[in-house]
């Protein structure tokens, strides 16, 4: 080899590793500033088309967030009106109860609490099983639309409910359910109200 | 002459990754990601990519940066510059590819401890030139790539009846549901090993 | 009773090496022998509760602080995880001659392994506080003991069996973890 290797005494070791520290975390520094918006735009807009997705015919939204009776964390309610009149409400809600954890779904409902739509927002469920529950993948989640809580027991029919469990994936259809339910009390919980 | 000749080794060079040492089936490293996401095989080739990108610029930087560290804290380097290019990929996926990143999850930043990105630091980049660590760098990550997408195109094909989403069987029928599920992985990694060290002890 | 579930989850049903495909590369080295893979589960225990013990505090009174925790975690864990296993190698030398013979060559090894930093990356995704973290590791990483100890036990036999040349090793190791893997599924559904 040409070049000669540094000694490895004290103060070359702690510079020149302090010196490969500090420019990694200034690059690092520097690409996250250039990632962050592109990361929040993909993700706001993922929650805007959503929204457009679960609820029809409304020319604006309000953000309410309420921390639901049984669950860890917050949910976010997007009230939706068209000209100044609620016409219903997109709640994103989650489940922890997942085959592979936590996902998200957006729920639509009307102003009588009839869910209007639903639309996975993130899900690492296993694929060709769970992931069924995606519009994209399988139809399975239609018949949601039109079902009101008030009615429908929000459960698989092996657990006594009205939902059909997506064949070999119980599991992921019993937390679809878990987190429609959640999003049906939060929805309650609200009462369509502005807030404060 | 002595051009040819070395063109010739720049090939084997980059050549050797796919099959005489190809990181998962002969080399048996980076297992966890080879396991962990080819339930499909477009999830195989994005992991693939993303290693093979770590890969390239790690091998790059750390040959090109080889003659300024003190050997003592060499591996401790090493393992900040591979930390700063997984993160750069995660922060990249993120923002271009939000859908295969939530899919590919932990795996992502978990390319740090793939024992090939390191092994491959310590092995080749600390001891040759840019321009045969990048070959060597580049061949190594597509023969991980290649690897990952023969698996998850046979566990995909086999267990949801599809190939890279297209589904070949009745859109409504079920494949054999246990390969694209964990016990699956094991055993078809364990059959495609078997396989392969049949055939390069008979050719 | 939040803790019980935490630690029955961790290492029945989303046991580290059957389900969550981390810790594979130690799970299939050092698994031919019992008494290896109880060495190294202990060091793998160890290791594991003290590094998102650390983890976790630097990334709650340091990084998240200072808003550096979107891209300096990975960094800032591997080397504190690297630091860490030097650091409990001269320490246990020290202090305990026979711990350090029983552990000292696992440790090297456990820098590595990708089920450390696996764990501590993954207690900041599931935002649990210090007390479930640490209930969560010890559960995983009694998992992995569990799954290392059982899979030694059976690669023990397997070594006796008549089998086709190419199946040796590895490849059916591979079959038997798969089998294995198989039969933990059985545990889903159970919280």
């Amino acid at each position: 080899m040409a070049s000669k290797k540094p000694e490895s005494n004290f103060v070359n070791m702690v510079f020149r590793l302090l010196l490969i520290v500090s420019i990694s975390g200034l690059a690092l520094g520097y690409v996250y500033t250039q990632t962050y918006e592109v990361i929040e735009a993909a993700n706001a807009e993922k929650i805007k088309s959503a929204i457009r997705e679960v609820v029809k015919g409304f020319d604006k939204t309000e953000t309410i967030r309420i921390m639901p009776t049984d669950g860890t964390d917050s949910i976010t309610l997007y009230r939706a009106t068209s000209n100044g009149k609620w016409v219903g409400t997109a709640v994103e809600t989650y489940t922890d109860k997942g085959f592979s954890g936590r996902f998200s779904i957006m729920v639509g409902f009307d102003t009588l609490g009839t869910i209007t739509n639903t639309m996975v927002l993130s899900h690492k469920e296993t694929p060709g099983l769970g992931d069924k529950m995606d519009i994209s993948k399988s139809k399975w989640s239609l018949q949601f639309i039109g079902k009101n809580p008030e009615t429908t027991k929000l459960k698989v029919k092996k657990d006594g409910g009205d939902v059909d469990a997506i064949t070999a994936a119980t599991i992921s259809s019993r937390a679809f359910c878990d987190a429609t339910q959640r999003a049906y009390d939060s929805f309650k919980q609200n009462g369509g109200k502005k807030h404060e | 002459m002595e051009e040819k000749n070395m063109n010739n080794n720049q090939i084997k060079n980059f050549l050797k990754g796919f099959i005489k040492e190809n990181p998962v089936f002969v080399l048996l490293l980076g297992m966890c990601p080879t396991l962990g996401v080819t339930s499909s095989a477009i999830n195989g080739l994005g992991m693939g990519l993303a290693t093979t990108f770590v890969l390239f610029m790690s091998n790059v930087f750390i040959s090109a940066i080889k003659g300024f560290i003190p050997d003592k804290v060499r591996i401790p380097s090493f393992i900040v510059v591979i930390a700063s290019f997984v993160t750069i990929v995660d922060l990249l996926m993120q923002a271009y590819t939000p859908a295969l990143y939530l899919q590919l999850g932990i795996f992502i930043p978990l390319i740090v401890v793939n024992c090939i990105v390191l092994g491959r630091a310590e092995a080749f980049a600390a001891k040759n030139n840019v321009w045969s660590s990048a070959i060597d760098g580049f061949g190594m990550g597509l023969g991980f790539t290649f690897a990952l997408v023969v698996l998850g195109s046979i566990r995909e094909m086999l267990g949801s009846g599809a190939i890279f989403g297209y589904k070949f069987i009745n859109p409504d029928a079920d494949g054999i549901l246990v390969f694209v599920l964990a016990p699956g992985a094991f055993i078809t990694l364990g059959y495609l090993i078997a396989i392969i060290n049949k055939i390069r002890k008979t050719v | 009773m939040e803790y019980v579930i935490i630690i029955i989850s961790a290492i029945f049903v989303n046991n580290i090496v059957f389900s969550q495909f981390l810790g594979i590369c130690p799970f299939l080295g050092v698994s031919t022998k019992t008494e290896t893979a109880l060495g190294m589960s202990a060091a793998v225990i160890f290791v594991m509760t003290l590094a998102t013990l650390v983890t976790y505090l630097i990334n709650y009174f340091i990084l998240v602080p200072l808003q550096l925790d979107k891209f300096l975690q990975t960094i800032s864990y591997i080397l504190v995880i690297a630091a860490l296993v030097q650091m409990v190698e001269i320490i246990l030398k020290k202090v305990s001659p026979a711990l350090y013979q029983a552990l000292g060559i696992y440790l090297p090894l456990i820098t590595t392994n990708c089920a450390v930093l696996g764990v501590t990356i993954i207690v900041v995704k599931k935002s649990y506080d210090l007390g479930e973290s640490i209930v969560y590791t010890v559960g995983i990483s009694i998992g992995f003991a569990l799954a290392l100890v059982i899979f030694s036990g059976i690669r023990e036999h397997l070594d006796l069996m008549g089998m086709p040349k190419g199946m040796r090793g590895i490849p059916i190791a591979l079959i038997v973890a798969g089998i294995l893997a198989l039969a933990f599924m059985g545990f889903t559904g159970l919280v």
